[in-house]
Protein backbone atom coordinates (compact mmCIF):
# COMPACT_ATOMS: atom_id res chain seq x y z
CA UNK A 1 0.00 0.00 0.00
CA UNK A 2 1.24 3.28 -0.71
CA UNK A 3 -1.25 5.59 1.28
CA UNK A 4 -4.80 6.74 0.83
CA UNK A 5 -5.40 9.93 -1.91
CA UNK A 6 -8.77 11.48 -2.62
CA UNK A 7 -10.19 10.85 -5.73
CA UNK A 8 -13.08 13.15 -6.23
CA UNK A 9 -15.24 12.38 -3.77
CA UNK A 10 -13.70 9.08 -3.44
CA UNK A 11 -11.07 7.61 -1.00
CA UNK A 12 -8.59 5.34 -2.50
CA UNK A 13 -6.14 2.90 -2.20
CA UNK A 14 -4.25 -0.12 -3.16
CA UNK A 15 -3.88 -3.31 -1.50
CA UNK A 16 -1.94 -6.24 -2.29
CA UNK A 17 -2.74 -9.77 -1.02
CA UNK A 18 -0.81 -10.06 1.69
CA UNK A 19 -1.93 -6.55 3.01
CA UNK A 20 -5.40 -7.61 2.16
CA UNK A 21 -5.21 -10.49 4.19
CA UNK A 22 -3.77 -9.05 7.11
CA UNK A 23 -6.20 -6.42 7.62
CA UNK A 24 -9.18 -8.54 7.30
CA UNK A 25 -7.88 -10.95 9.52
CA UNK A 26 -7.61 -8.54 11.93
CA UNK A 27 -10.93 -7.49 11.51
CA UNK A 28 -12.30 -10.49 11.80
CA UNK A 29 -11.04 -10.91 15.26
CA UNK A 30 -12.49 -8.01 16.16
CA UNK A 31 -16.02 -9.03 15.04
CA UNK A 32 -15.66 -12.13 16.66
CA UNK A 33 -14.89 -10.96 19.94
CA UNK A 34 -17.77 -8.05 19.57
CA UNK A 35 -19.97 -10.80 18.40
CA UNK A 36 -19.33 -12.83 21.66
CA UNK A 37 -19.72 -9.75 23.90
CA UNK A 38 -23.22 -9.64 21.94
CA UNK A 39 -24.30 -13.36 23.39
CA UNK A 40 -23.28 -12.75 26.89
CA UNK A 41 -26.13 -10.30 26.87
CA UNK A 42 -28.66 -10.86 29.43
CA UNK A 43 -32.14 -12.38 28.11
CA UNK A 44 -34.94 -10.15 28.25
CA UNK A 45 -38.21 -11.23 27.69
CA UNK A 46 -39.33 -7.28 28.19
CA UNK A 47 -36.60 -6.69 25.33
CA UNK A 48 -38.88 -8.94 23.01
CA UNK A 49 -41.63 -7.12 23.43
CA UNK A 50 -40.47 -3.92 23.48
CA UNK A 51 -37.63 -4.21 20.86
CA UNK A 52 -35.70 -2.20 23.30
CA UNK A 53 -32.11 -4.11 23.88
CA UNK A 54 -30.64 -4.11 27.25
CA UNK A 55 -26.96 -4.60 27.36
CA UNK A 56 -25.19 -6.70 30.65
CA UNK A 57 -24.19 -3.93 33.60
CA UNK A 58 -21.06 -4.93 34.45
CA UNK A 59 -17.50 -4.03 32.16
CA UNK A 60 -16.21 -6.78 30.33
CA UNK A 61 -13.10 -8.78 31.88
CA UNK A 62 -11.47 -9.20 28.91
CA UNK A 63 -8.93 -5.87 28.99
CA UNK A 64 -9.33 -6.01 25.26
CA UNK A 65 -13.29 -5.72 25.10
CA UNK A 66 -13.05 -3.74 28.17
CA UNK A 67 -11.02 -0.73 26.09
CA UNK A 68 -13.34 -0.90 23.48
CA UNK A 69 -16.22 -0.51 25.48
CA UNK A 70 -15.89 1.78 28.33
CA UNK A 71 -17.40 2.97 31.30
CA UNK A 72 -19.55 6.08 31.82
CA UNK A 73 -17.43 7.17 34.66
CA UNK A 74 -13.85 6.89 35.78
CA UNK A 75 -14.01 3.82 38.22
CA UNK A 76 -10.43 3.11 38.51
CA UNK A 77 -10.19 5.28 41.18
CA UNK A 78 -9.28 3.99 44.98
CA UNK A 79 -12.65 3.98 46.30
CA UNK A 80 -15.48 5.31 43.09
CA UNK A 81 -18.33 6.26 44.99
CA UNK A 82 -21.86 3.83 45.09
CA UNK A 83 -23.34 6.95 43.15
CA UNK A 84 -21.07 6.72 39.98
CA UNK A 85 -20.87 2.65 40.14
CA UNK A 86 -24.69 2.53 40.01
CA UNK A 87 -24.81 5.24 37.01
CA UNK A 88 -21.59 3.48 35.18
CA UNK A 89 -23.82 -0.15 35.37
CA UNK A 90 -26.96 1.25 33.90
CA UNK A 91 -25.42 3.47 31.40
CA UNK A 92 -23.81 0.56 29.92
CA UNK A 93 -26.79 -1.86 29.73
CA UNK A 94 -28.29 1.28 28.14
CA UNK A 95 -25.89 1.87 26.03
CA UNK A 96 -23.61 -1.27 25.46
CA UNK A 97 -26.08 -2.76 23.04
CA UNK A 98 -25.73 0.31 20.30
CA UNK A 99 -22.17 0.85 20.83
CA UNK A 100 -21.71 -3.11 19.58
CA UNK A 101 -23.81 -2.38 16.87
CA UNK A 102 -22.00 0.45 15.28
CA UNK A 103 -18.69 -1.35 16.26
CA UNK A 104 -19.35 -4.03 14.57
CA UNK A 105 -20.73 -1.94 11.35
CA UNK A 106 -18.10 -0.24 10.56
CA UNK A 107 -16.00 -3.48 10.86
CA UNK A 108 -18.37 -4.79 8.53
CA UNK A 109 -17.79 -2.26 6.19
CA UNK A 110 -13.92 -3.02 5.95
CA UNK A 111 -15.16 -6.91 5.09
CA UNK A 112 -17.12 -5.44 2.37
CA UNK A 113 -14.85 -3.39 0.96
CA UNK A 114 -11.44 -4.52 0.89
CA UNK A 115 -11.47 -7.05 -1.63
CA UNK A 116 -9.61 -10.62 -0.37
CA UNK A 117 -7.35 -10.81 -2.85
CA UNK A 118 -6.17 -7.55 -2.91
CA UNK A 119 -6.77 -4.68 -5.08
CA UNK A 120 -7.93 -1.36 -5.05
CA UNK A 121 -10.08 0.09 -2.31
CA UNK A 122 -12.60 2.88 -3.49
CA UNK A 123 -14.74 4.35 -0.28
CA UNK A 124 -17.21 6.95 0.00
CA UNK A 125 -16.90 9.47 2.30
CA UNK A 126 -19.48 7.71 5.03
CA UNK A 127 -17.33 4.54 4.52
CA UNK A 128 -13.49 6.06 4.72
CA UNK A 129 -15.00 7.30 8.48
CA UNK A 130 -16.28 3.24 8.97
CA UNK A 131 -12.59 2.31 8.09
CA UNK A 132 -11.19 5.21 10.18
CA UNK A 133 -12.97 3.54 13.40
CA UNK A 134 -12.84 0.14 12.57
CA UNK A 135 -9.05 0.16 12.13
CA UNK A 136 -8.61 2.49 15.18
CA UNK A 137 -10.50 -0.33 17.03
CA UNK A 138 -7.78 -3.04 15.66
CA UNK A 139 -5.45 -0.28 17.26
CA UNK A 140 -6.84 -0.42 20.41
CA UNK A 141 -7.38 -4.23 20.96
CA UNK A 142 -3.69 -4.76 19.37
CA UNK A 143 -2.02 -1.96 21.43
CA UNK A 144 -4.02 -3.32 24.46
CA UNK A 145 -2.17 -6.84 23.69
CA UNK A 146 1.11 -5.33 23.25
CA UNK A 147 0.84 -3.26 26.25
CA UNK A 148 1.67 -0.26 23.26
CA UNK A 149 3.11 2.99 25.35
CA UNK A 150 3.58 6.38 24.06
CA UNK A 151 7.18 5.84 23.81
CA UNK A 152 6.99 2.37 22.21
CA UNK A 153 10.40 1.96 20.03
CA UNK A 154 9.81 1.25 16.57
CA UNK A 155 10.92 -2.26 17.50
CA UNK A 156 11.61 -4.17 20.21
CA UNK A 157 14.39 -6.52 21.18
CA UNK A 158 14.13 -10.15 18.79
CA UNK A 159 13.89 -12.00 22.12
CA UNK A 160 10.88 -9.77 22.78
CA UNK A 161 7.95 -12.19 22.21
CA UNK A 162 5.91 -8.82 20.91
CA UNK A 163 8.11 -7.54 18.56
CA UNK A 164 6.69 -9.56 15.46
CA UNK A 165 3.13 -8.32 16.38
CA UNK A 166 4.71 -4.72 16.66
CA UNK A 167 5.34 -4.34 13.14
CA UNK A 168 1.64 -4.85 12.31
CA UNK A 169 0.54 -2.21 15.11
CA UNK A 170 2.89 0.49 13.51
CA UNK A 171 1.95 -0.42 9.78
CA UNK A 172 -1.79 0.09 10.67
CA UNK A 173 -0.72 3.28 13.01
CA UNK A 174 0.46 4.42 9.44
CA UNK A 175 -2.65 3.25 7.29
CA UNK A 176 -4.83 5.19 9.68
CA UNK A 177 -2.80 8.26 9.60
CA UNK A 178 -2.72 7.94 5.91
CA UNK A 179 -6.62 7.95 6.07
CA UNK A 180 -7.07 10.84 8.44
CA UNK A 181 -4.65 13.22 6.27
CA UNK A 182 -6.79 12.05 2.76
CA UNK A 183 -10.24 12.42 4.55
CA UNK A 184 -9.35 15.74 5.53
CA UNK A 185 -7.53 17.05 2.88
CA UNK B 1 -46.78 6.34 21.33
CA UNK B 2 -43.10 6.42 23.01
CA UNK B 3 -41.74 4.53 25.90
CA UNK B 4 -40.55 7.20 28.75
CA UNK B 5 -37.36 5.96 29.30
CA UNK B 6 -35.99 9.15 30.04
CA UNK B 7 -38.71 10.56 31.75
CA UNK B 8 -38.14 7.37 34.27
CA UNK B 9 -34.43 8.12 35.00
CA UNK B 10 -34.97 11.98 35.67
CA UNK B 11 -37.12 10.88 38.25
CA UNK B 12 -35.01 8.94 39.95
CA UNK B 13 -32.27 12.23 39.99
CA UNK B 14 -32.28 14.26 43.45
CA UNK B 15 -33.83 17.49 43.14
CA UNK B 16 -31.66 20.22 42.00
CA UNK B 17 -28.85 17.72 40.25
CA UNK B 18 -30.80 19.15 36.76
CA UNK B 19 -29.37 22.06 37.57
CA UNK B 20 -26.03 20.99 37.35
CA UNK B 21 -24.42 20.89 33.94
CA UNK B 22 -22.20 17.80 33.21
CA UNK B 23 -19.40 17.36 31.85
CA UNK B 24 -17.39 15.35 28.95
CA UNK B 25 -14.02 14.27 30.03
CA UNK B 26 -11.50 12.64 27.05
CA UNK B 27 -8.31 10.92 28.68
CA UNK B 28 -5.22 10.26 27.20
CA UNK B 29 -4.42 6.75 26.16
CA UNK B 30 -1.14 5.89 24.39
CA UNK B 31 -3.17 4.22 21.23
CA UNK B 32 -5.05 7.33 19.57
CA UNK B 33 -3.18 9.10 17.12
CA UNK B 34 -3.90 13.00 17.86
CA UNK B 35 -4.38 13.86 13.77
CA UNK B 36 -7.18 11.20 14.54
CA UNK B 37 -8.08 12.59 17.84
CA UNK B 38 -8.43 16.09 16.14
CA UNK B 39 -10.77 14.75 13.41
CA UNK B 40 -13.14 13.15 15.49
CA UNK B 41 -13.75 16.28 17.68
CA UNK B 42 -14.06 18.25 14.38
CA UNK B 43 -16.89 15.88 13.26
CA UNK B 44 -18.48 14.89 16.57
CA UNK B 45 -19.23 18.47 17.78
CA UNK B 46 -18.35 20.74 15.01
CA UNK B 47 -15.83 22.33 16.17
CA UNK B 48 -13.33 24.58 14.25
CA UNK B 49 -9.57 22.46 13.28
CA UNK B 50 -7.97 25.24 15.62
CA UNK B 51 -9.97 24.11 18.47
CA UNK B 52 -10.05 20.30 18.23
CA UNK B 53 -6.38 20.92 18.07
CA UNK B 54 -6.37 22.85 21.29
CA UNK B 55 -8.29 20.06 22.72
CA UNK B 56 -6.07 17.20 21.47
CA UNK B 57 -3.35 19.02 22.91
CA UNK B 58 -4.83 19.03 26.04
CA UNK B 59 -5.46 15.38 26.43
CA UNK B 60 -1.92 15.01 25.15
CA UNK B 61 0.09 16.94 27.48
CA UNK B 62 -2.65 17.18 30.31
CA UNK B 63 -3.93 14.08 30.51
CA UNK B 64 -7.38 15.28 30.07
CA UNK B 65 -9.63 17.98 28.08
CA UNK B 66 -13.23 18.86 29.34
CA UNK B 67 -14.68 18.59 25.46
CA UNK B 68 -18.04 19.41 25.93
CA UNK B 69 -21.02 19.88 28.62
CA UNK B 70 -24.27 20.56 29.37
CA UNK B 71 -27.09 18.69 30.51
CA UNK B 72 -26.92 15.03 31.70
CA UNK B 73 -28.86 13.47 28.45
CA UNK B 74 -26.59 15.67 25.96
CA UNK B 75 -23.39 14.64 27.53
CA UNK B 76 -24.36 11.16 28.19
CA UNK B 77 -24.70 11.32 23.95
CA UNK B 78 -21.57 12.79 23.58
CA UNK B 79 -19.86 10.11 26.05
CA UNK B 80 -21.28 7.55 23.50
CA UNK B 81 -20.49 9.22 20.32
CA UNK B 82 -16.85 9.42 21.36
CA UNK B 83 -16.60 5.31 22.35
CA UNK B 84 -18.20 4.64 19.26
CA UNK B 85 -15.22 6.61 17.75
CA UNK B 86 -12.66 4.70 20.16
CA UNK B 87 -11.78 7.73 22.44
CA UNK B 88 -11.51 6.65 25.69
CA UNK B 89 -14.58 9.40 27.72
CA UNK B 90 -16.13 9.58 30.52
CA UNK B 91 -18.39 12.37 32.17
CA UNK B 92 -18.74 13.70 35.35
CA UNK B 93 -20.70 16.60 37.45
CA UNK B 94 -19.20 19.66 37.03
CA UNK B 95 -17.84 20.41 40.55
Amino acid sequence: MRGWRRRGEQIVAEVDRQEAAILRGLVGQVLDMLAAREEDAPEDPLAELTGIKVGPSTAPDDPILSRLLPDFHRLDDDQPTKEDLDSAAALRSLHEPELLAIKTGVAQTVMDTCPPDGGEIALSPEQADAWLSAINDVRLALGTALDVTEDMPDELPEDDPRSSHLGVYHWLTWVQESLVNAVSS
Amino acid sequence: MTTPVEQETSEVEEVGAEDKPWLTVVWNDPVNLMSYVTYVLQKIFGYSREKATRLMLDVHHKGRAIVSSGSKEKVETDVAKLHAAGLWATMQRDS
